[in-house]
Parts: C-alpha cells; structure tokens; sequence
C-alpha cells in the first residue's frame, strides 16, 4: 500500500486557536479513508487543509510526493474536488452547475457535454438537468453537488459530510449510490461524518479525532474493540448503539 | 426646446458617466472589503458607510476648493465644466455603489468563497461567479448610485456653475427657474426628470426581474 497522501506533524489553528494536530497519517492511492469525531472536533479542518483552503502553522502533507506548499495552489486545487455539508449549488441550472468546475478547466463544450450527462445518468438526475437549482429539495441539491464532485474526475475526492442534513431515506440512497461509485471507480477520497454506521459502510479504515486531535487509525472492529485512549472511548459510547 | 433637449442630454451623460466610474472604483473596493480579512477593515467600511450619506453640498464645496483656479489641481482648467460635476458626482455615488457591493457580497454564503475554490477555481473566477450570484444586489447598488447623482443639485450648481449651454443640468435649471419664479418652467423640468428617473430605473428594475426569473 504505497501513500498517496502523507501528513506529517500537523497543527492547523483558526482564529488564533489550535483546531487540528496529527503527528502522523497516511492515505493510500484508491483508498477511501472516513474521518469521524465529534461535533467541532477538527474534521471539516482537516478537509480545508487537505484542500489547500487553510494553510497549516506547522508541519507538512505531502500529497503524490510532493509537499502540498510547494505545488501551485491553483494546479493542486484542480487535481481535487470538494463536497461541502450544504449542496452550495449557483444560481443557475442543475447541467451549469455540473459544468461548472469543467468551465474552470476551460474544458470544451462538447467534453463538458459529454462529461455532465454521463454523470447526470449515473446520479440518476436525468429529469432534473433543465431545473434551476433553487427549484431542487435537499436529496436533488445534494445529489446535483456529488455530480458536480465526481464529474471532474479528480484525484482525491474530500467529502465533508455531504448528508448530514438528509432524510434518512435519502441519506440511505445516497449512501448507497455514493459507496458504489467509489468502489467501482477506486477513487482516493476522505470523507468526513460523525456517524460511524455511515463510516463502515463506504471504508475500510476510520480516523478517530476528538478534540483537535488524531486520536486511532484502523478499522471499526479495531477501533471498538480497542480504544486508543478515552476520548475514543468516550467518543464511541455517546454514538447510538445501531452506529 | 431644443435647451431643455441640451439640458436633459448633459444631465444623464452627466450622471451616467459618473455612475460608471463608480462602478468601476466601487465593484472592485467593495469586493476587496467584503472578502478581505486585514485589519482595518471594519474601519474603512464604517467610513464608507458614512461616505454613502455624504452631503451633496459638502462634495461640492471640496471639489470646488481643489478645482478652484489657485487650488491644488487649478491648473487642470475643470471648474465650471461638465467634467466638474462627473468629479462631484462620482465622489457622492462611489461610496454609495462601494458599501452596497461589499453589503450585497457579504450577504452571500461565505461557505461559496470556498466551495467555488474547492471546485477549481482561481481567484478571478471566484469573485466573478461570487458577483453573478450576487447580480441583483449589484444591480439595486448600480441603480442607487445613479440615483444619488441625477437627483443631486448642490454639488452640480457649486462646481458646474449653472452656466446656460454648458453646465446647466436639469436640477440647476430646476433651481433658477424657481429663484427666478417661474414655476411653470421649473414644474415642467421636474416632470421631466421625474419621468426620466422613472424610464431608466424602470429598464434597470426590468434587467433585475428578468434576471430573478431566469
């Protein structure tokens, strides 16, 4: 399992305030890696830093064997894709919005074309393509923002916990539909949640943070049977038992 | 006629230009203030916000005294020119297009900024999907500039001069008509201002609607 992404010694601080530290932690290339933690914990940080949009005080990532700061900003930015909690669609239809991070490639209209409806089919939002986005409910948006993600094919996929705000039986589609993309494209993604049911279901390995820090790495079975400190512990017991 | 034609001409070249100018100062200002995040930044909008109330007269009584013929840009020959007022006018309406771009940027989701990054984009395209998604505030800041200029008398009669065939716009010429009692005259040039202001929010309000339906 070679590291597609290496972080090393971090500490993130937002508003002068220590928000994330991780001495040590590796993402293999294809891997989904599910971050979970609670409320405040650190974990849309660690996305915002992976993404370039926070800049660390200390420490590195390295990302493909190179240091993230080395690379330009802008360069890296396009290799990547973000999903955010809330879908944040444009003011425009369902298709512009998938279009959107292509257009700022300067993709071609034909490729944009092209690229927008395969990702329209296989999201199953074929009638919705002419809406306008404010015209969707939330599993629509929601699902309209995955497309806009997946569409530019990127190299590392940072979800943050895309159906926090879903009906369960929405979120239980698309977490379906979600778990089969990533399986069938190997894609490498991070995806952040604090539910741990959801965590199982599209990764191997879970990253626990609680309090700003990375507390355990492994597997659900590993991380319940063997907390690594109370935290983790705590952290574990104050899920619902079906999590 | 054929004055009250010239009059009206010069009055909406007048404020146009100045509202463009604006524009072009205000978009990018209150675009920097509404995502900058420095210190001082509360501060310069709070002087903005002040600038957006600037009394006409107080604009025209510092325009006058730095165009004045012994004042610091007196040899640029501008006192009682057309060029004067678009002076005047673009220091009342750029704070006003300013502080409203920046309070119409700033009333979107600040998670956009991100997002649109996160998607690939560089700054220039950011702040560019930031304003077409903030267009129909944009467009009410655009009007309200225009609005604060075409109404104005006092800077206009204090650089212009009201001079007949030259700087006499449709306020001025409203105010010596009715100094000089004519209130038929002055009531007929109100009308037409008022009509003129109408037709031109109107076109503007029609470009914000369409939009909102789009």
């Amino acid at each position: 399992m070679s590291a597609f992404i290496t972080i090393k010694d971090l500490l993130v601080q937002r508003n002068g305030r220590d928000t994330l530290e991780i001495e040590a932690l590796e993402v293999a290339r294809g891997e989904t890696l599910t971050v979970v933690g609670p409320n405040g914990a650190g974990k849309s940080t660690l996305l915002l830093a992976l993404a370039r949009l926070l800049k660390p005080v200390r420490g590195e990532i390295i990302y493909d064997g190179k240091s993230l700061l080395q690379m330009n900003e802008l360069e890296y930015r396009r290799r990547i894709s973000f999903v955010f909690q809330a879908p944040l669609l444009m003011d425009m239809t369902v298709e512009q919005n998938i279009g959107l991070g292509l257009k700022f490639r300067g993709a071609s209209k034909e490729e944009t074309r092209e690229r927008v409806g395969k990702w329209i089919k296989q999201l199953g939002i074929e009638s919705l393509s002419k809406r306008r986005a404010g015209q969707l409910s939330g599993g629509e948006a929601q699902r309209v923002s995955l497309a806009r993600a997946f569409v530019l094919e990127p190299e590392l996929l940072l979800l943050d916990e895309p159906f926090a705000a879903l009906d369960p039986p929405t979120h239980a589609r698309l977490l379906e539909d979600l778990s089969n993309i990533l399986k069938q494209d190997h894609r490498t993604a991070v995806f952040v949640t604090h539910n741990l049911k959801e965590a199982a279901e599209l990764s191997h390995r879970i990253a626990v943070i609680v309090g700003g820090r990375l507390r355990q790495v492994g597997t659900v079975r590993q991380i319940k049977a063997h907390p690594s400190d109370e935290a983790v512990e705590a952290f574990l017991q104050e899920l619902p038992q079906s999590g | 006629m054929s004055e009250i034609f010239q009059i009206t001409i010069l009055s909406i070249q007048v404020s146009a230009i100045a509202t463009v100018i604006s524009l072009l100062i205000g978009l990018p200002f209150g675009t920097w203030l509404a995502l900058g995040n420095f210190r001082g930044r509360s501060f310069i909008l709070s002087i903005i916000n002040t600038g957006m109330a600037l009394p006409p007269v107080v604009v025209g009584l510092v325009v006058a005294i730095m165009l004045w013929r012994s004042g610091p840009l007196g040899d640029l020959r501008l006192i009682y020119t057309p060029a004067a007022i678009i002076i005047a006018q673009t220091v009342i309406a750029a704070p006003v297009v300013t502080g409203l771009t920046a309070a119409a940027l700033e009333a979107l989701d600040p998670r956009l900024q991100q997002q649109l990054l996160g998607l690939g984009a560089s700054r220039g395209q950011m702040v560019w999907y930031l304003w077409r998604e903030a267009r129909l505030p944009l467009l009410a800041a655009l009007m309200a500039g225009f609005g604060s200029v075409i109404s104005e008398v006092g800077a206009s009669m204090m650089v212009g001069g009201n001079i007949r065939g030259q700087t006499r716009v449709l306020t001025t010429a409203i105010v010596l008509e009715t100094s000089k009692g004519e209130f038929g005259q002055a009531l007929a040039l109100s009308t037409l201002l008022l009509v003129l202001t109408y037709l031109i929010n109107l076109a503007l309000t029609w470009i914000q609607q369409r939009g909102q339906r789009r």
